[in-house]
């Protein structure tokens, strides 16, 4: 059997891919975390919860209305998008001049009411989401293999970020929406309608979070807690990567999925917290962040 | 805005001795005992959230901390009940110190959420530590006799201890605001730049703020084991993190009696929604939204903008 340090080459590739599943959902999570601050100043706390609730209606999907995996990935981001959008002009929006704490407290307020009900709704213990047929069975790489649906999450997410990354570098659309960034009342003197970027833009970030929540559905169950014990962990994404950059999110998210499955290959006791000491390490020797600029 | 203790506070302070006397004798003293504890705990938080500004949202690793450390030793080492509690307070304190020296290298939102990772980190560690007894928690925590000599296995008698130990705490912050410190505290609230141009080591006066409150959070939480006779993974999860922000912001924030009404009310809404599950969440999620849209000075600081007195 070939080794590595001491560990089986196998066990290695397959921590290795989970940890890369693990990252595309950090990537996925702290890019929508990134792009709703760099416009809302608001660090959206329910971001895990939405994620949730995007698992939750892909089910719904599937068990209330017959409409599949494929169907949901472009639904479900829509609806938890609208939901979203809702959120920001009913809630959020009021908050508008206010020290942005306040955006923090609302948004874990918001996280703690729909984890809640949905608790109360299905229980802890979460409900059951099969892999779709054309996603099931194994993947031969020749040197190890996969189950397929794993190899298709790291591939959903890594398009998905890049597409985002292509959206805001690229395009007009991205070029207002990082004008609006530096300066909103300017970017409203040409014309744009910044409230209304605001609010989509926030739309656009829960819709991320949504999109995120599709891809874990048939991972594991589909559970209430899903997204609680996974925002802490992008919180320390969020402050290792900075949130100055949308390139360095990514990096930040995929690059500390990896170190975690390398963790828990030769440390697994240090797995869990591992994200923790690398945000320690980082604050003592950049206190900006690896990408941030210096406040 | 008024400095020193106030004819009003001072009053209130009467009342609130007052309440705490008569308390046992229409409620529950166990109830109130812990009311008590979370009142201290919040208070402790209210110290940076309402005069430094600073948002930690991981004080229950100091809480919890303090409350594993207190049963620890009580339990394992035969220390007194006074001795346990401050144990507890100290470890609280040194973790607030190693902690507190991480997050001010970052300011406002970020502060906020590497105080939240941290903090996590500790659960983590009570998850897997051996003396914590991981899921368990440790049980059974014998009440230890005060000085070793006065046995508090009476409610009404641990009562008065666990309310002497509340105002002391009380006193303390008091103190602490309205010294020349508090004075810099509150100016590095008000305009950070400004306190730094001054010649003030605002990181210094931070520091420190943070560990007098990760000490009496900690002397919170020891208390809390010595009451309960249990310390478990629920007094260092994020949620109880949650829980003394929503007693100080329900109470009101940069107020001095804010947190034990907000200790109170919290207290007597967990009691009341404990029979209906996860509605006790959906409640205090519904009460985060209400208080920060509409409500953002909390009870006692509305109800001290309505007689325009600083309470």
């Amino acid at each position: 059997m070939v080794t590595i340090f001491g560990k089986p080459l196998l066990l290695l590739y397959g921590q290795l891919t989970l940890g890369l599943i693990n990252g595309a959902f950090y990537a996925l999570l702290s890019l929508g975390l990134a792009v709703i601050f760099g416009l809302l100043n608001v660090i959206n706390f329910a971001h895990g919860a939405l994620f949730m609730l995007g698992a939750f209606v892909t089910w719904g999907l599937l068990n209330y209305l017959g409409i599949g995996y494929w169907a949901a990935l472009v639904i479900a981001p829509i609806v938890v998008g609208l939901f979203g959008v809702v959120l920001e002009k009913l809630l959020i929006q009021r908050l508008h001049g206010l020290d942005h704490l306040y955006g923090l407290l609302l948004t874990f307020g918001c996280a703690l009411v729909i984890e809640g009900l949905m608790r109360n709704q299905f229980g802890s213990s979460g409900v059951p989401y099969a892999i779709p047929h054309a996603l099931q069975g194994p993947l031969n790489l020749g040197f190890m293999v996969l189950p397929l649906y794993r190899a298709w999450v790291v591939v959903a997410a890594a398009t998905m970020c890049l597409l985002t990354w292509l959206l805001i570098e690229k395009t007009k659309l991205g070029a207002l929406l990082r004008a609006a960034t530096e300066n909103g009342p300017l970017v409203q003197a040409f014309g744009v309608n910044v409230p209304r970027m605001v609010t989509l833009t926030y739309g656009a970030g829960v819709g991320l979070a949504a999109f995120a929540g599709v891809l874990a559905a048939p991972m594991n169950s589909v559970n209430p807690n899903m997204g609680a014990d996974l925002i802490v962990v992008v919180f320390a994404t969020v402050v290792i990567g900075g949130m100055g950059s949308i390139l360095g999110s990514i990096i930040t998210g995929f690059g500390l999925g990896i170190i975690e499955g390398l963790t828990k290959v030769y440390y697994p006791e240090g797995s869990a917290t591992v994200v923790f000491v690398v945000m320690v390490i980082v604050l003592l020797v950049r206190p900006a962040g690896l990408f941030g600029r210096a406040a | 805005m008024t400095f020193g203790s106030t004819r009003a506070q001072a009053v209130a302070f009467v009342a609130m001795v007052a309440l705490i006397v008569v308390a046992p004798g229409l409620l529950y003293p166990v109830f109130l005992m812990k009311v008590l504890c979370f009142g201290l705990f919040a208070g402790a938080f209210n110290l940076l959230i309402g005069f430094v500004g600073l948002l930690s949202l991981g004080h229950a690793a100091y809480f919890g901390m303090g409350s594993y450390v207190a049963a620890y030793v009580a339990k394992y080492w035969g220390f007194s009940a006074e001795l346990a509690i401050l144990a507890g307070g100290l470890v609280g304190g040194l973790l607030g110190l190693a902690f507190g020296w991480l997050a001010i290298r970052r300011q406002g939102i970020y502060f906020a959420m590497i105080t939240l990772a941290l903090s996590q980190m500790v659960y983590f560690f009570c998850l897997q530590a051996p003396f914590t007894g991981g899921e368990d928690g440790i049980q059974q925590v014998p009440r230890a006799p005060l000085f070793g000599l006065l046995s508090l296995q009476d409610d009404m008698t641990l009562y008065w201890v666990v309310a002497a130990i509340f105002l002391a705490g009380f006193l303390l912050l008091h103190r602490i605001v309205h010294s020349p410190f508090g004075q810099v505290l509150k100016a590095i609230r008000e305009n950070e730049p400004r306190a730094i141009s001054l010649g003030y080591r605002v990181d210094d006066y931070k520091l420190l703020a943070f560990v007098l409150s990760a000490f009496l959070a900690g002397i919170a939480g020891g208390t809390k084991s010595q009451v309960f006779g249990i310390a478990t993974l629920t007094d260092v999860h994020w949620s109880m993190s949650g829980e003394v922000v929503l007693m100080t912001l329900l109470g009101g924030i940069g107020t001095i009696f804010g947190p034990i009404v907000g200790a109170l009310v919290f207290g007597a809404l967990e009691t009341y929604l404990a029979q209906f599950g996860d509605w006790v969440t959906v409640t205090q999620g519904a009460i985060f939204i209400l208080c920060v849209i509409a409500f953002r000075r909390g009870i006692v600081g509305e109800a001290g903008g309505w007689l325009r007195l600083a309470l």
